[in-house]
């Protein structure tokens, strides 16, 4: 039980968040598309004897206001029907209503739909002429959560950080740690576009941008290397070289673009981070590409055993003949290029490259893999573990949005959960070394 | 006073009663009692291996018995903790000191009981305590200078004065003069003597014999885990006392088996290393077996680490099957057919948090699939093979390496090297820490490798495993190569001590 509890825990607290916030975000909403208008219309004209007067009501900029279109457009084909179109606030209604009165030819029936439902003006009106109908399309529940649009929302927004924290799982693997991950994503953005500015700016072609991001990813993958080579080579603390790394390149980021954002990109730019192929969100692709790669790296590779080992026992690996040292400087290598192609992406998401991207990206990252079982300690963890973890912190977040949590109690809540994740680790831990002894 | 100190001769200050211990695969220490007078020095000998280490871990705090009971001046107690034995007034001085090197002497000697005034920490009281204490030791030691500027041999009288300061009435020390120099020890043993007269109670624990007949009062002997006698030292000759120590019959303890000795396999020229390695020069055969002996520190296990590249080489040549190889890493000797087995399976030998199927690939992974790529399936095949033939017990695929008893652990350990196919195989303590059954497993398995032309080197502490298994012995001292003998039916342990044991006679 602890064994799986240890090995799937976290796949099933993600499940449990997905149908917590499924639930949470449900709600009863009335249809607005043009389908449920129709049959809407039919329904009314059907049971219609004579002439009659119909308001249909929206409020502006909402879905009821599309809806009150198709609906006034489908009536008003019909000449039994003297339709009027009320798009605005209650007191646009109220308005209307009034005119309509002065007339003398009062509605008997108000067509609404979604917020117009919840105006308590409605009941006023009710209250007035006791003969008016108020109609409405069919109720149906709906999860604001598990709309397409939130659910691909939820990908963009940890795409970024789940490309970095396959790196970041490597690192992490061999014991270590790598804080410079989130002045690499800003450093990386910042190559990228004043590479594609250099190569024609607004008017670069798609070669430009791929060779902006091909630059910018090799940039971060040598700085990582250099990185590596110093844990490897000098024993320095993984921490401190990644935090003096940390600094460099950021202050270079900062120092590149004197401080501005670089926005002389192309529009075609953004395709990586919001474009689509075949239907499918590139995001998506990157993290079924990058994923699949690294979990059949990791596990069917000798260098991705090497790396296990090295973390676990890094003298008994070197005794075995694991080439330790060019291990380290590869998990360092790795981490790079993938903080530098997170990078790209973000520039390609914001279609600007920025120092002051990535800030704290960092210790998101090793959020996601800590959360995603991997032990701080190295040794023990899965790639595919921290792709899950990645997306419990997005799915948190994005579901206390929906929920209106404010930013403030977000984190706090982060922080709870990240801690939850290291308390079952030390304890899968403790599992495993109380039968050592 | 003098009725004081009768009594307290009668009653022991120190008794352990029927102590038992059982790791997994090991029963470390089986019903052992102990007793300790004040102002007594009791000698604790063993082999490496007897259990002392785990007895006197007790008296620490770090171990406890899982039968019996630890009495001290009469009143029994349970030591579960290190502030339960500084209660308790028993201090334990391990190999490991410690002291915290970057803290000054008098730091060192208050920590964890600092003296406050006005809730700042007095140092000049402290300083004062301190100074007390090193003077009543007789040490002139500037209580300003860090723990970590001291000699070891001053490092070490720190340790003893700590003790003092907390008012404890037990000490034990564990190979105090392995580190020393003969000054020292001499030095070492003026505190001992002043220890004695303050009454307090030590037990001392050493490999050096000599030693033992100046200082100690009292023996008691340990072997594999069991009390095998006490007495007085002035009542118990030498002889008597290493028959106490290792003598057990050989017969049926060690696997017959004939030799076929062919060409030279392995040579060493000139290897050093610092002092712990001088000019080691020696060769095996194939289907030799080359046994090290020596004591403790002697250089054999660094010597085995040098021919295996798990340390630099200063200086000399390494030849394998007539060919001079250059090992500057592990993995340079592994590719020359070197394989090492450490003394220390846990920390050197085995990821404890890996299975047994990955720590058996770790060395061979080359040989399970081509460019980079890994075929688990035929790995696991491999392991498969090699758990049947050495009958390694494992409950499963995913039972973590450090779950399995010793014995099984060391089999894991020999399978992954035994994968390899090396052409030299040097086992450093290839059966500390394992049961009888298990030992005669692996000396069953050497002697096949033996049997398959390889060249072995076998390092160990027991002497009988070294005159049971040897072709040839060498002994070593101090880093250097100090004698050879040919085993045959008449060689003893006693030749095999003298020449590690005597003292050279110009230092």
């Amino acid at each position: 039980m602890k064994k799986f509890l240890g090995e799937y825990g976290m796949v099933l607290v993600l499940f449990a968040l997905l149908v917590l916030f499924s639930l949470l975000t449900l709600k009863r909403e009335s249809a607005t598309g043009a389908g449920a208008a129709s049959r809407l219309s039919e329904e009314m004209l059907a049971a219609m004897s004579s002439k009659a007067e119909v308001f249909v009501v929206g409020a502006a900029r909402k879905p009821s206001e599309d809806f009150a279109g198709f609906v006034a457009a489908d009536l008003g084909k019909n000449d039994k029907v003297n339709v009027t179109q009320v798009i605005g606030t209650p007191r646009d209604l109220r308005q209307a209503w009034d005119t309509a009165e002065a007339e003398g030819n009062s509605p008997s029936l108000l067509v609404v739909s979604g917020d117009v439902l919840k105006w308590t003006i409605l009941s006023e009106l009710q209250g007035e002429s006791p003969d008016l109908e108020i109609i409405h399309p069919t109720e149906r529940m709906v999860s604001d959560f598990l709309k397409r649009g939130n659910l691909l929302a939820i990908v963009d927004r940890i795409v970024v950080i789940a490309v970095i924290a396959i790196g970041m799982t490597l690192v992490i693997l061999t014991g270590g740690i790598d804080l410079s991950v989130g002045s690499l994503v800003a450093l990386s953005a910042v190559i990228a576009t004043l590479a594609i500015k250099v190569m024609g700016g607004l008017e670069a072609c798609g070669g430009a941008i791929w060779a902006g991001f091909f630059l910018a990813t090799l940039a971060c993958g040598a700085i990582g290397a250099i990185a590596g080579f110093l844990v490897a080579r000098f024993e320095v603390a993984p921490f401190i070289t990644t935090l003096a790394v940390m600094l460099i390149a950021r202050g270079a980021a900062f120092m590149m673009t004197g401080g501005f954002s670089i926005y002389q990109v192309p529009d075609s730019i953004t395709w990586l981070g919001r474009g689509a192929t075949f239907g499918v969100p590139n995001t998506v692709l990157v993290l079924v590409v990058f994923y699949v790669v690294s979990h059949v790296f990791m596990r069917h590779t000798r260098w991705g055993r090497y790396i296990y080992a090295v973390g676990g026992n890094d003298e008994a690996a070197r005794l075995s003949g694991v080439p330790v040292k060019r291990i380290l400087i590869f998990v360092y290598l790795v981490c790079g290029l993938c903080a530098g192609f997170g990078g790209c992406i973000q520039a390609s998401q914001l279609a600007t490259g920025a120092p002051n991207l990535g800030v704290m990206f960092e210790l998101s990252v090793i959020a996601a893999v800590v959360v995603g079982g991997t032990s701080l300690s190295g040794g023990s963890g899965r790639v595919m573990g921290t792709l899950i973890g990645a997306f419990i912190i997005s799915v948190i977040q994005n579901g206390m949005n929906l929920l209106g949590f404010d930013s403030y109690l977000q984190q706090v809540v982060l922080g709870a959960v990240i801690l939850f994740a290291v308390l079952l680790d030390k304890a899968r831990q403790n599992g495993t070394s109380s039968v050592k002894h | 006073m003098v009725g004081q100190i009768n009594e307290s001769r009668v009653t022991p200050i120190l008794e352990m009663r029927g102590i038992h211990k059982r790791f997994p695969g090991v029963h470390a220490l089986n019903d052992v009692d102990l007793s300790l007078h004040a102002g007594e020095v009791l000698a604790l000998l063993g082999e490496n291996g007897a259990g002392k280490s785990t007895l006197i871990k007790m008296l620490g705090g770090a171990h406890q018995p899982d039968e019996g009971e630890i009495w001290i001046e009469g009143e029994g107690v349970v030591i579960d903790s290190a502030t339960a034995a500084q209660e308790a007034g028993v201090a334990v001085i391990y190999q490991e000191f410690n002291l915290i090197p970057e803290l000054t002497v008098f730091e060192n000697l208050s920590l964890g009981r600092e003296k406050t005034r006005f809730g700042l920490i007095d140092l000049s009281g402290e300083r004062q305590e301190a100074l007390k204490w090193l003077e009543c030791i007789g040490l002139d030691i500037d209580p300003d200078s860090k723990c970590g500027d001291l000699t070891v041999a001053q490092q070490q009288v720190v340790e003893i004065v700590k003790a003092l300061a907390v008012d404890a009435r037990i000490l034990v020390m564990d190979e105090p003069s392995a580190v020393l120099t003969s000054q020292e020890v001499d030095r070492l043993f003026q505190v001992v003597r002043d220890l004695k007269k303050r009454g307090i109670g030590i037990i001392y624990i050493s490999h050096r014999l000599d030693e033992i007949d100046s200082i100690a009062d009292r023996l008691l002997v340990l072997r594999d885990g069991q009390y095998i006698g006490s007495g007085a030292v002035s009542e118990t000759d030498r002889n008597t006392l290493i028959e106490m120590m290792v003598g057990r019959s050989l017969e049926n303890e060690f696997p017959p088996r004939d030799v076929t000795v062919g060409e030279e396999v392995l040579r060493v020229e000139g290897l050093n290393r610092g002092t712990a390695v001088r000019e080691v020069s020696f060769s095996v055969k194939a289907g030799e077996i080359v046994g090290f002996s020596g004591l403790v520190g002697a250089g054999r296990t660094e010597t085995m680490r040098l021919i295996a590249g798990a340390d630099l080489v200063e200086s000399g040549e390494i030849w394998v099957n007539g060919e001079p190889v250059s090992v500057r890493s592990p993995r340079d000797a592994i590719a020359a057919g070197v394989c090492l087995l450490s003394e220390n399976r846990k920390e050197e030998g085995l990821v404890l948090s890996h299975s047994s199927v990955d720590n058996f690939g770790l060395p061979n992974l080359e040989f399970y699939g081509r460019k980079g790529w890994l075929n688990s399936r035929l790995e696991q095949n491999e392991f498969d093979r090699y758990r049947d033939e050495l009958a390694i017990k494992v409950a499963g695929p995913d039972q973590l390496a450090g779950e399995l008893s010793g014995g099984n652990q060391q089999k894991v350990v020999l399978a992954k090297w035994l994968a390899r196919r090396a052409h030299v195989m040097l086992f450093d303590e290839p059966t500390r820490g394992i049961d009888v059954g298990a030992k005669y497993e692996i000396y069953q398995l050497m002697n096949r490798l033996a049997g398959e032309g390889k060249a072995i080197v076998m390092v160990s502490s027991e002497l009988p495993e070294i005159l049971g298994m040897s072709d040839r012995i060498l002994v070593m001292k101090r880093g250097c190569l100090v004698g050879e003998v040919e085993n045959g039916p008449e060689t003893t342990q006693k030749d095999i001590l003298a020449l590690a044991m005597e003292e050279p006679a110009t230092v």
